[in-house]
């Protein structure tokens, strides 16, 4: 269990993260989601341990961030970042590699290779990082983080993955399978927390969704008891979308429509 | 490829280059005792391979008492301070380099060198007068010892300055670099124009660097600082690799960025402080060595910092055994010389076909 307890995060006299309190409970996809400037990457960063809150505290089952080491901390949780350039070459591979070092993995090489195979970047791995489109590097990233927390729950304890807008640079099928990924890394028992932007998607695949608004967790629970008319046009400032189909001369994409054996 | 990989003792897997780092690091050994060999018997006067050989094997007898000298007081020393300075020098831009994530980084950045060359020039304008008293005392240790101490107090300051609430931001310390390095410049320009001609000659010859008047005691004074940046490799390696996917990555991995950032910058300002104190500034080695070896085996720094040293000093010594045959009595700077070998190499590469995708970098 993961906890971060009245936190807040003030830079330049303005509160970014204001008061927020969030449990990551193992077993739950938690979503973060929110417009532009509300203080979802900085709430991410205050749980990984990036940024020292000025308020408030985050507990790792029960013991507060502060007292763990950068190295004990990278047993508990991995982070896959926004977007990442690379100064120098590295192949794919040994870009996951780094991740299946840092889990103390004895054939670091083999494990990188697997967790590329997961992300679906089998036969990559000799291919040169910046070189990659930028979706094939944000999986290339994801790959990383699945070396740096292969299992769910290790030891007896869940383990932690934090995904900052995974789907950002990814077509729809990408988007879903990393959706996915994360989804039965929870349902396996581990802690998952996304800042996504596409509110379908959040409210597909979030088991508890937290909406940010000006630095405030203005509401949190259930997909289906959050998103709401009301919640979108007060944070959102659009009203009228929620359960609503566009016009019958606009063609839509539905991907909750999709069927799976056509994947 | 795959016999490489045995030899490893992993199993092959493509687009990890662990066995050609291995094997490059097999064959930049082979090359330092080339040139350690080369260093040894090239000079001007006629100690050569049959001198070397009988006194290995333990046969000094069969040596004349002036090539014993030659030998023993001259070449071996020589031969072991040019390659100290050249592993130290090629170690210290790899490190610089992932540190910054700049492949154009060397140990100047952190100032080491413009505060070395600014106490040492101080040394030389002011020594016989203003400063007479520290270089009657210190005698001929007075100029080295200004140098270390310049360099090392320009990185702490520089250090101190970009350090911010326990974190060190590599931009803050670049941008301040160069406010530093602006106003040590100046300050040193300003000795230079106070000095007369005999220290201007000094200064000169100094900036160059040089590997002669090498002496046990030299080598003494700057083995425990190059040491020291040797025996932290297997501790910084995975950290530097971490650490060019960005700082929070790095943290997020398991990496103590702050520690490490603070562990290499130091090492590297003591064994260049040293170099610079013994041998002046010897520019090139510390970027060109681990640009080609990038290219080579790739940038894991696992491979990267053993290979570095080792290319460095094999370079440094092959520079010197030119230096000094080439206009023999005399010697080039050995500046000179790691330049004329380095530059052209450098470019060939930058511009050549393979040199494409390592310019995507900069």
């Amino acid at each position: 269990m993961i906890r971060a307890r009245e936190i807040s995060i003030i830079r330049s006299g303005r509160a970014l993260v204001d008061r927020v309190s969030l449990d990551l409970t193992p077993g739950r996809f938690t979503v973060v989601i929110g417009p532009n400037g509300a203080g979802k990457s900085t709430l991410l960063k205050a749980i990984s341990g990036e940024l020292k809150p000025d308020h408030g505290e985050v507990l790792y089952n029960d013991r507060r961030l502060t007292a763990l080491s950068p190295i004990e901390l990278a047993a508990e949780r991995a982070v896959l970042p926004q977007s990442t350039a690379l100064s120098f070459p590295f192949t794919a591979l040994e870009v996951v590699r780094m991740g299946a070092v840092a889990h103390g993995s004895l054939e670091p090489g083999l494990a990188a290779r697997q967790a590329l195979t997961r992300v679906g970047l089998g036969g990559f791995e000799a291919r040169s990082y910046n070189a990659l489109s930028g979706g094939e590097q944000q999986r290339v990233q994801l790959a990383r983080v699945l070396a740096q927390m292969p299992s769910p729950v290790s030891n007896g304890k869940p383990c932690a993955i934090y995904l900052d807008e995974p789907t950002a640079s990814l077509d729809i099928g990408h988007q879903i399978s990393v959706l996915e990924l994360a989804r039965d890394f929870a349902r396996a028992g581990g802690i998952v927390l996304a800042i996504l932007h596409d509110l379908n998607l959040a409210a597909e695949f979030a088991d508890h969704l937290a909406i940010l608004h000006k630095g405030r967790l203005v509401c949190e629970g259930r997909p289906e008891n959050t998103i709401d008319d009301t919640i979108i046009r007060e944070v959102y400032g659009i009203s009228g979308t929620v359960g609503r189909l566009p016009a019958a001369h606009i063609p839509y994409v539905l991907p909750q429509s999709r069927q799976s054996a056509q994947r | 490829m795959n016999t490489l990989a045995l030899l490893a003792g992993r199993r092959a897997v493509s687009g990890d280059r662990s066995a050609i780092g291995l094997l490059m690091l097999v064959a930049l050994v082979l090359l330092l005792v080339l040139a350690i060999f080369t260093s040894i018997v090239v000079g001007p006067t006629g100690v050569g391979l049959p001198h070397l050989l009988d006194y290995l094997s333990g046969n000094a007898a069969a040596l004349d008492s002036q090539n014993l000298l030659i030998l023993e007081a001259v070449r071996l020393p020589r031969t072991a301070i040019g390659l100290l300075i050249g592993a130290a020098l090629g170690v210290s831009g790899a490190m610089m380099q992932g540190l910054f994530r700049n492949p154009l980084a060397d140990p100047g950045i952190v100032g080491v060198t413009s505060g070395a060359a600014l106490a040492a020039v101080t040394a030389i304008v002011l020594g016989p007068t203003l400063l007479f008293p520290l270089q009657s005392v210190l005698g001929e240790q007075f100029l080295p010892l200004m140098a270390f101490l310049g360099g090392l107090a320009n990185t702490f300051l520089l250090y101190a300055i970009a350090t911010r609430h326990g974190q060190t931001s590599t931009t803050a310390l670049i941008l301040s670099g160069i406010a530093i390095a602006a106003m040590t410049g100046a300050a040193t320009g300003l000795l230079i124009f106070m000095a007369d001609d005999r220290a201007l000659r000094d200064i000169t010859f100094w900036s160059l660097g040089s590997l002669s008047g090498a002496s046990t005691s030299k080598i003494l004074a700057i083995l425990p600082f190059v040491g020291f940046v040797m025996l932290i490799i297997p501790f910084v390696a995975k950290g530097l690799d971490a650490l060019v996917l960005g700082d929070a990555a790095a943290f997020h991995m398991g990496v103590p960025v702050q520690r490490l950032k603070r562990l290499t910058i130091l090492a590297v300002a003591a064994a260049c402080g040293a170099t610079v104190a013994v041998a002046g500034s010897i520019g090139f080695v510390g970027i060109i060595v681990p640009h080609l070896l990038r290219l080579a085996i790739g940038p894991s720094h696992r491979f990267l910092l053993p290979t570095s040293a080792l290319g460095g000093a094999s370079l440094l010594l092959f520079a010197d055994s030119i230096a000094r045959t080439i206009v023999a009595p005399a010697e080039l700077p050995i500046g000179i010389i790691t330049a004329i070998l380095g530059a052209p190499v450098f470019l060939m590469l930058l511009l050549g076909r393979n040199g494409r995708s390592s310019m995507e970098g900069l």
